[in-house]
């Protein structure tokens, strides 16, 4: 447990105290200190988390679930421990729904993979919606190719919204719902539960991308009632490389392997091969032990602090920021969705992108350009792309008031 | 002027600047000032694609020399692409293939060269030394 860690819920957090728990913040960039605003692209990590990772390299490194030795027996129960974890962090019913993956990525390429091999038939569909990454439409792609299945798309109104007046009619022959719950590119709150709503009542699962929610807000599968869940490690504090499939039991066990290995088996044989249990089924290969133990202790970092802390420190800075830049009048956002989480996405003038986010980085401020994996979303407003400042509680007003200033300076070069 | 030579004024000329604003500020300038591709070369053929910004390029061969004009969406690497052309335009495709760019660097601009930024200006460079090549390969056929 890390010693500065002492807020709990129902308050908004201590930032200065809370930024000392991450050593990279105090790193200088071009002589300023710096200002990272690309945490929707990763967010940095705790003393807690690198502690962590570092004591497994140190003391109890060992392959798991093999070893009859003792450190084998450590690192097993640390890694499975890690489990239990993420399984309470979403309000999984049981921690074998917790695969682990390496990614938001890899866990959705796992479902559309599997998903497709075992119900996706000729004239059948996938829905998703216009707002989602590259992530989850191109896995959905390549699953819909190979079964000659079509994919269909929920569409998007002006404010980067859903629009759901005719989700009624799209759900007609679906057979999986894929939808991100928070929008990379422009920070959309998307009304998940409405989605699950109308497509459990046909009987369709819902697949939720939650790498932007995760970190964002208090999740639970089971009041969500979602089917399969995705995250990303990297996003909500943890190392990189690693990442979350939840699924529901009874879901997990209708899918076939996605991939083939050591771990996944039950027994071998030339002529067939049984498969091991949940999670395991789906865990070929020697897992990312430490990567499951750093998340594991993200998680009781961020739980520490308080989801709940987290999320009112971050709206606050989010109204702040919001506020701050509507006084640049050059300024116009993209994605004006009042439901919004950890981005803002915005054009200047008729700044190019790119250019804003190179003088921005000579003062020392990280921010995220372009189309930022999701260029459907760029295509319907007609645009290159757009400068993504993206918070996470660790931000300070005083961090947004340099975007700001920043953001002027380039006007005047660039403009 | 040689390759070299012009590589080496621009980069005589970057050292005047104390500021990396007024570094920006003289790229900039170089951007706007880049004489526009002509519109009909502005086509989807001539797009060299990056992640971040596009840059257009066209290619003209006259009396055994390659002539480029370009143009790019975004300002800042408007300014490097005329400052390539300005070293490689005008040159012989034998001088652009053996030429290596090492003013972008030396001007510290060189994170416009990294496979991880993937604009367009990497890709031009990358285009320019495969229309040397291959007006090398035409010239030596004929």
């Amino acid at each position: 447990m890390h010693d500065s860690v002492t807020i709990k819920d129902n308050s908004v957090l201590d930032v200065e105290k809370v930024r000392k728990d991450f050593p990279i913040l105090d790193t200088f960039v071009f002589g300023h200190p710096l200002v990272y605003l690309d945490n929707a692209a990763t967010t940095q990590k705790p003393e807690a988390v690198l502690k962590a990772m570092e004591e497994y390299y140190h003391a109890i490194n060992s392959n798991v679930h093999r070893g009859v030795h003792h450190l084998s027996q450590q690192a097993t129960d640390a890694y499975e421990l890690a489990r239990k974890k993420i399984a309470e962090f979403i309000g999984a019913r049981h921690a074998h729904e917790i695969i682990f993956t390496r990614g938001t990525t890899e866990s959705i390429n796992l479902v559309a993979a599997s998903f497709g091999k075992r119900f996706l038939k000729t004239g059948d569909s996938i829905l998703i919606s216009g707002l989602e990454h590259h992530s989850n439409i191109v896995p959905w792609q390549l699953a819909c190719e190979d079964r000659g299945a079509t994919l269909k798309v929920i569409p998007i109104d002006g404010n980067g919204e859903m629009v759901l007046d005719g989700l009624e009619k799209l759900l007609e022959g679906v057979k999986l719902v894929s939808v991100n719950y928070v929008s990379n590119a422009l920070g959309t709150i998307n009304p998940v539960r409405e989605i699950i709503a109308a497509a459990h009542s046909r009987g369709i699962p819902v697949m939720l991308d939650a790498a932007q929610a995760v970190q964002h807000m208090e999740l639970d599968v089971q009041e969500l009632d979602v089917d399969f869940l995705a995250f990303s490690s990297h996003k909500i504090y943890g190392p990189t490389g690693f990442g979350v499939l939840y699924g529901k039991e009874s879901w997990l066990n209708e899918l076939p392997p996605y991939q083939g290995g050591g771990e996944m088996i039950k027994t071998v044989s030339f002529e067939k091969t049984t498969y091991n249990d949940l999670p395991y089924k789906f865990e070929a290969g020697t897992p990312d032990m430490a990567g499951a133990i750093g998340l594991g202790a993200a998680l009781d970092y961020v739980q520490q602090l308080g989801l709940s802390a987290i999320r009112q420190t971050e709206n606050n800075l989010m109204a702040y920021a919001l506020e701050a830049l509507r006084e640049v009048k050059e300024l116009r956002l993209i994605g004006r969705s009042a439901n919004r989480a950890g981005v803002l996405s915005f054009l200047v003038g008729d700044i190019h992108p790119f250019d804003l986010g190179e003088i921005l980085d000579k003062q020392g401020i990280a921010v995220r350009t372009g189309h930022h994996c999701a260029q459907p979303i760029m295509d319907l407003y007609c645009i290159p792309g757009t400068v993504r400042a993206s918070l996470a509680f660790y931000n300070t007003r005083a961090e947004i008031d340099r975007l700001v200033v920043g953001i002027r300076k380039g006007i005047t070069l660039l403009s | 002027m040689t390759i070299k030579e012009k590589q080496d004024e621009i980069v005589a000329d970057f050292e005047l600047f104390g500021e990396w604003m007024d570094k920006y500020e003289y790229i900039i300038q170089l951007g706007k000032d880049l004489p526009l591709i002509d519109p009909q070369y502005k086509t989807d053929d001539n797009l060299i694609r990056g992640c971040q910004s596009k840059v257009w390029m066209h290619a003209e061969f006259k009396e055994g020399k390659i002539f480029f004009t370009a143009d790019s969406d975004a300002v800042i690497t408007k300014g490097l692409v005329s400052l390539v052309i300005r070293v490689l335009s005008g040159h012989t495709p034998r001088e652009i293939v053996d030429a290596e760019l090492y003013f972008i660097n030396a001007i510290g601009l060189s994170s416009h060269l990294s496979p991880t930024r993937s604009n367009g200006l990497l890709s031009m460079v990358k285009q320019i030394k495969i229309y040397a090549l291959g007006y090398m390969a035409k010239s030596t056929q004929s």
